[in-house]
């Protein structure tokens, strides 16, 4: 039990250093504020465009789906990096030689990529409030925040860290990227997913990035919109179904994926990462 | 095996509570490779012990498998009592680990790294042993008071290797294991981490493991030398039993009428005698001079990298 609450308390301060950590480099700003940028300037170019067959602003459509995005992309893309980089440098052996240090280390993760999406999150909304019109959030809109956000991170969290123990090699990280693009293609982020073909928006169903971006239209965009979306409703209890499938079966795999990398950690195995950084730097 | 008998009786005598390390006929084999091959020793509480050999002897091996880090195929081994292999966290709080540095915790400052990294041991505090170790105080032992504040990411070589073993004592290990603690240092870097440990074993009791492939090294700072070679022990004892053990060849040299001459011999004084006898008077610079404990690591370690295990082992057979 003690074990627990150590576990919990080391790492939240661990999330809470390392998310410190992210607001006071240039690099990390960077990579907060260069997505920011880029989305707004998107949105900036919509502003003329409407949602087909409405005329609502689809500038103001986007920017919630990208919010989705956000929360996919940092529980995805985010966790299987930091998991390959923290591999590589060593930092997941220190863990492991500390007592309750994987804990530790896994609850200082979640804390510091939840920390990190719940920043970009703000820093993309606040000036995007005043590039677009149209968007509110009332107190429906607000309860569906509450289960959606924590929905979205344990749906994709524990996949990320899958696809992050899976991989050895911080330069392989394109291999989960490339895919994850294509996936936000498809998923009607950036234009309605009802103008795609049938069989392509069957397959942008089956990931949780189109229910992201779904569930946080159904936050921030009046309800008529609904009308838009495929089945014209929210669809929130299709939403958890898809996303609690995500969840389970990334909670089932993860443990078993995690434990099994991280019993090949040792000294020896960094040491020939590092090697191979190296040479590759040389 | 009956390598340095001598050595394995004091071993065996070290009453089991005593014994921090405890470790009989361990194997490891990789497909058909046996990387070690039965290997046996023990190390008392307080002692520091150097597993010394050539590359590729299996000292690595040997320590991550005493570190929970890497499973065995065979063998006892007892670590503070408990079976790595299923030693549990509260185990590991009693066990320091010295990891070879690399970029890991860059951004993180040197005070708040050791700090936090402290917290993890204070469930694991007795009343013999407080845990952590007081962070200030811990940074001062190792002499990074002037860089508490500075980014881990920023500090110099030596000054990192100074921080990995701050990390490794935080938690006021019981034991302390050090992979190769020096590979890649400068003189002066090797002089100063030499004295830190000689510093960590004077201000606590703890039981130290290092690996080196460095005899120099193994003789500043070990109590006790535990040479390993194609998997195997191929000798055990403190430097000077290992010295006075080798009963190596020794060389001869003498000039007689203008010319030179040089003999290895196993009995130099009999030789010498014998020498005499024969030539008398005749005989000038004369210079005897035994095989040290160094000439004969280094016969066996240029053996073994020539693949010539069998031969590298039998250069110990003097001192079985």
């Amino acid at each position: 039990m003690s074990s627990v609450s150590t576990a919990v308390r080391t790492g939240f301060a661990r999330g809470g250093i390392e998310l410190r950590q992210t607001l006071t480099n240039g690099l990390d700003l960077w990579t907060y504020l260069f997505p920011a940028v880029l989305l707004l300037g998107t949105i900036f170019f919509m502003r003329d465009a409407t949602v087909p067959g409405t005329d609502f602003s689809l500038g103001a459509r986007t920017l919630p789906s990208a919010f989705g995005m956000g929360l996919a992309f940092s529980g995805l893309v985010t966790v299987a990096s930091l998991l390959v980089t923290d591999r590589e440098d060593g930092t997941l052996l220190r863990a492991k030689a500390t007592p309750n240090g994987m804990s530790g280390y896994l609850v200082g993760k979640i804390v510091l990529v939840g920390g990190m999406a719940v920043i970009s999150l703000v820093i993309q909304l606040v000036p995007g409030l005043f590039l677009v019109e149209g968007l509110r959030v009332d107190a429906g809109g607000w309860l569906t925040l509450l289960w959606l956000v924590p929905l979205a991170f344990v749906a994709t969290m524990p996949i990320g860290a899958v696809l992050g123990s899976v991989l050895d090699n911080p330069r392989n990280i394109g291999l989960i990227m490339l895919p994850m693009i294509g996936l936000i293609a498809i998923s009607g982020i950036f234009y309605p997913i009802s103008s795609m073909p049938g069989w392509l928006q069957g397959v942008g169903q089956v990931f949780p990035v189109y229910w992201l971006g779904l569930g946080m239209r159904s936050v921030f965009l009046p309800d008529a919109l609904a009308a838009v979306e495929l089945g014209h409703s929210w669809r929130h209890l299709e939403m958890v179904g898809v996303l609690g499938a995500w969840a389970v079966l990334g909670l089932l795999l993860a443990p078993v994926i995690l434990r099994r990398m991280a019993r090949r950690e040792s000294g020896s195995t960094v040491a020939a990462r590092r090697e191979k950084a190296m040479q590759r730097v040389g | 095996m009956e390598t340095l008998t001598g050595a394995f009786v004091a071993g065996a005598e070290t009453p089991v509570e005593e014994r921090v390390l405890d470790v009989r006929d361990l194997r490891m084999r990789y497909g058909s490779n046996d990387v070690l091959d039965g290997v046996t020793f023990t190390a008392r509480r307080g002692e520091v012990l150097a597993l010394l050999g050539p590359n590729g002897a299996g000292k690595t091996t040997t320590i991550e498998i005493l570190e929970g880090f890497r499973m065995r195929s065979a063998g006892e081994v007892r670590v503070l009592g408990v079976d790595p292999a299923a030693g549990g966290e509260r185990w590991r709080a009693r066990l320091g680990v010295v990891l070879q540095s690399w970029r890991d915790h860059g951004k993180w400052r040197v005070r708040e790294l050791l700090h936090h990294l402290g917290t993890y041991y204070a469930d694991y505090s007795t009343p013999l042993i407080r845990r952590p170790w007081p962070v200030d105080d811990l940074i001062d032992v190792v002499g990074l008071t002037p860089q508490a504040g500075k980014r881990v990411g920023q500090l110099s070589g030596g000054q990192r290797r100074r921080l990995d073993v701050a990390i490794g004592i935080v938690g006021r290990p019981e034991l302390l294991f050090l992979d190769e603690p020096t590979v890649g240092f400068d003189p002066s870097a090797r002089r100063e981490f030499h004295d830190l440990v000689h510093r960590l074993t004077d201000v606590d009791d703890t039981t130290i493991l290092l690996t080196t492939h460095d005899l120099d090294e193994a003789e500043k700072l070990a109590d006790r030398i535990v040479i390993l070679a194609g998997g195997r022990i191929i000798a055990d004892g403190s430097a000077d039993e290992l010295s006075r053990r080798i009963e190596g060849e020794s060389e001869v040299r003498w000039s007689r009428d203008g010319s030179r001459y040089v003999h290895s011999a196993a009995d130099a004084t009999r030789f010498v005698r014998e020498l005499f006898l024969q030539y008398g008077d005749d005989i000038a610079d004369l210079e005897v001079r035994r095989a040290s404990l160094e000439d004969t690591y280094m016969t066996m370690v240029r053996d073994f990298e020539a693949g010539r295990g069998a031969a590298a082992a039998s250069v110990f057979e003097g001192v079985r």
